[in-house]
Formats: C-alpha cells, structure tokens, sequence
C-alpha cells in the first residue's frame, strides 16, 4: 500500500522516462497476447459447449451465445486475463526485481541517485493498469468467436439467431464494467509483482519464494476483489 | 575534531539489527584525495558502515558529516544530491543485467547530464579505455568474468567523476593477478580522476600496499588509525593478530 502511494506520487514528478513505460506496455500486453487469446478461445468453445447441454433440456439453445457473451464480457474475459498475465508477468516482475534486489542493482540505483521505486515499479504499475483492459476486449472478442465456432458450426444452432440475441441481451455497460475490472486486475497484479520483488531477501532462494508468493496472492486478491466489484458495479 | 583534511567525519554511529549491535559508537575520519582502507572481518560491519555512508542505511543514533553537512537527517529527494557526489562499486559489481557494458556505463550519464548522446559515447570509451575493457562494448554482464564486471563498475561508478568513490571488497573472489590489477586501477582512480578512495577490504597485504592511511573496525568501534607502517607497528594485540592473520589471540573466530 506505501508502496503503491510512493509509486502514484512519483507519477507526476518528473524526470518522465516515456521509453519504460512503452517497453513494459510491451512486456505486459502484448507478449501476453497469444496467452490471451488462445485460453479464451478454448474458455469461450467449453462454455457453449456446457450451456447448450443445459439449455437443451428446455429448448432455450438460441441464448447460448447471449450466456457466452455475458459471461466472457461481464466476468470471464477480465479474470481469466487477469490470471493468464499473473502467471506470466507477474511473476516474471517479481522475479526481476527480486533478483535486482538481491545482486544489490536496486542499491546501485539507489547510489546512483535514481529512485527505485520511480524507475522500476512504476513503469509496470501503469502499463498493467493501461494493457490489462486491452487484453480483455480480446480476451471477449476470442471467448465470443469460440462460443460461436461450438455452437453454430458444431452443434447447429442457427448463426443469425446466435448473434441476434448476443445483440438484444448484452449491453456496452457490460462490456465496460468488465474492462474497468480488467484495470483494477492489472493494478493488482503488478503491484503485488513488484512489492514482493522489492522486499526479497535472502538470495536465489528468497526470489523464488518471493516470486510463488506474488502468483498466489495476486490470484486470490484478483478473485476476491472481482466478487466485490461485481457486487459494486452491478 | 573534525579538520580540513576530512572529508567524511564520523561521529559516534550507533547501528542494531534487532540485538545485534553492529555499530558500537563508531568514530571515524576519511581524508581527501587519499586512499583510505578500512580493515575488519568479514560480517564485522565493514558493509553496514559504508552503506551508512552512502544513505541505504540510517543509523540509530550519530552523526555522518559528507564535506561537513550531517546526512543523517536529509531525506531521500536531498539525499538524491549528495549521492551524485559519489560513485560506489559493489561487491558483485551490481552492473543492470538487462543492459550491456555500453549501456551500463551510459546508464548514469543518460540519466544526471544532457549529453549528446555522441558525447555520452566518447566518456564511456573514455572510462572503458581507462579501465583496460576497449571494445567490449556490447558484451552483456552475464558473459563477463567478476573481474571484468568489477572493472565495468568501476568504469560506471566513475562516469559522472565523482568526488568521492567507495569499494565494497573490490578484490574479493578474485585471482592473485586481477586482485592486483583492481588494486592499481583504485589508486589510479585517486591519481586520475582526483577522487578520494575509501575501500573496505580484508586483504592485508594489499592494504599495506595501496593505502595512505588505514582505519581497522573491530566489536563496531574504530580501534587502530594510521598509516600502514603506524598500523603495522601498532602494539595492539587485536590488531596484530589480524594483520598477521593468525587462529591464535584475543580475536574469537566462531
């Protein structure tokens, strides 16, 4: 918490070292793109997999893409990226500044009259914050085209209907609470990153503990946190 | 008392990590444009002192005098100046892993000057050549030997030319010949470049070899100061025992 107000008042002190903040955006979103992608594919194809099963006991097939839909928008595409970029940015911020910390680089910052907090956390703050709802509107975009691949071209139910009712049943206020999650996930994510990282000790071994702490507790504050901005937002 | 010759003054430095009292009313004088070396064991607090010096650690009680103004009491944005005025070399070097020679030794001057960046490149040839590493520019920190990322850290530490350059045991974990080689480059440092050397080391021999005055740390208190030949004369038994490197005196080794 010190740390994330430390981070936020270094936000608008200058010197502003724009080429950081890209070379994270980088890092955070668009590395994790394909991650994104591929696992809300598959997220979006069981899902209309499983509610077709259900709503074929009352002949309710055609809202099969409207559940898709509302689910990727509302709770899965934000969460499930939320979690992919965890595993595979998280960590790896965790472990980068750990490892910086305990070769004693955050010191030589430091001495050489840099403020670590200012060049290291920072940067990664905000392109987790600005990356993360970006990769949720994919992350809806391919958990929609899986549900629409399962259930018109597998299980036959009419394309136009699909569609239609994806259009009637979700609005854009959906959508965007989903992306606002998506930011706070992305400010969890990498704070708690570079909080464990900052405060590692005790050589390669502090590091990996550090870096399975900032995974298990950035998993579970995102999870937790998503209940209360549902229970929030709608 | 503190005179003209000091530029650092130390005075009764209070340090405890929980109950375990590191600095134990350390009092201490560095001298300008010299090369001074403070001697102790190894987990003596040789590190916590000189990361007092620089700011990462405040003391529980005293008073660090840098040119004559107290740091204790500065904060980190003030401490931030005081720190350009120093250059420091870290034990594993701490050179950016992320970046190549180039680019670490470019490092402070892209961030403090507004250098071009043709200029930037002409000072870092400048401290590489000074340091015997031409042409290594684009090596990466991972492919260096300690003692060339050592020399890269120096080259580093002294790219803003600093008045002041601090050693965290530049000479450990090194061979015989690059030992010595370090121990050259730091007096060519105060010759050079007109820094003042401090160096915390547990190699006697070099000590006696490179330093104008030496100050032993032992139980968190300064208790021999001088010269290398005073300090070898010095009748003191813990001090002799150590610069002898004898098992046997008042010394405990546990």
């Amino acid at each position: 918490m010190v740390l994330l107000l430390q981070a936020l008042s270094w936000l608008v002190r200058p010197p502003f070292r724009i080429r950081l903040y890209f070379k994270q955006m980088e890092f955070i979103g668009v590395n994790s793109l394909f991650v994104v992608a591929l696992t809300s594919l598959f997220t979006g194809m069981v899902l209309a997999l499983q509610t077709f099963y259900a709503f074929s006991m009352f002949g309710a097939e055609t809202l099969v893409g409207a559940t898709v839909a509302l689910s990727m928008t509302r709770e899965l595409g934000p969460v499930i990226t939320g979690l992919m970029v965890t595993g595979r940015a998280g960590s790896a911020i965790c472990a980068e500044i750990g490892t910086m910390r305990v070769t004693e680089q955050v010191d030589a910052l430091t001495v050489m009259a840099i403020n670590p907090v200012q060049y290291l956390v920072l940067p990664r703050i905000v392109a987790g914050v600005i990356m993360l709802p970006l990769l949720t509107i994919i992350s809806d975009a391919m958990g929609i085209l899986g549900g629409y691949l399962v259930g018109v071209q597998l299980l036959d139910i009419h394309g136009g209907m699909f569609m239609n009712k994806i259009q009637e049943h979700v609005t854009l206020a959906d959508v965007y609470n989903g992306l606002i999650k998506a930011s706070v996930f992305g400010g969890i994510l990498t704070l708690v990153g570079c909080y464990k990282g900052f405060y590692t000790r005790g050589g390669a071994e502090g590091v990996g503990r550090s870096t399975t702490q900032a995974v298990v507790m950035s998993s579970v504050l995102i999870l937790v946190s998503d209940y209360f901005l549902t229970a929030l937002m709608f | 008392m503190q005179n003209d010759r000091d530029i650092i003054h130390i005075e009764s430095l209070y340090k405890s990590f929980g109950d375990f009292r590191v600095l134990d009313g350390l009092d201490l004088s560095l001298e300008r444009d010299r090369v001074n070396i403070i001697i102790g064991r190894s987990g003596g607090g040789k590190s916590v002192l000189i990361k007092h010096i620089i700011g990462l650690l405040k003391p529980d009680s005293g008073r660090i005098l840098v040119r004559g103004e107290d740091i204790v009491p500065l904060n980190e944005g003030e401490m931030a100046r005081v720190r350009k005025e120093f250059g420091m070399l870290f034990q594993e070097a701490a050179l950016f892993d992320s970046l190549n020679v180039h680019e670490n030794v470019a490092f402070p001057l892209h961030e403090h000057t507004t250098k071009s960046y043709s200029e930037i490149n002409e000072v870092v040839q400048a401290k590489l050549a000074a340091v015997g590493l031409q042409g290594m520019d684009k090596k990466m920190p991972a492919e260096l030997s300690g003692g060339m990322r050592k020399r890269v850290g120096l080259a580093r530490a002294l790219a803003l030319e600093p008045k002041i350059v601090l050693f965290d045991e530049p000479t450990s974990g090194l061979d015989p010949v690059m030992a010595a080689a370090i121990n050259e480059l730091i007096q060519r440092t105060r010759q050079e470049f007109g820094a003042t050397c401090i160096v915390i080391s547990h190699d006697i021999d070099a000590t006696m070899k490179i330093a104008d005055n030496i100050s032993m740390l032992y139980e968190g208190k300064i208790i021999a100061r001088g010269s290398p030949a005073e300090i070898r004369e010095n009748s003191d038994p813990v001090v002799r025992q150590f610069i002898r490197g004898e098992a046997q005196g008042p010394i405990k080794v546990n």
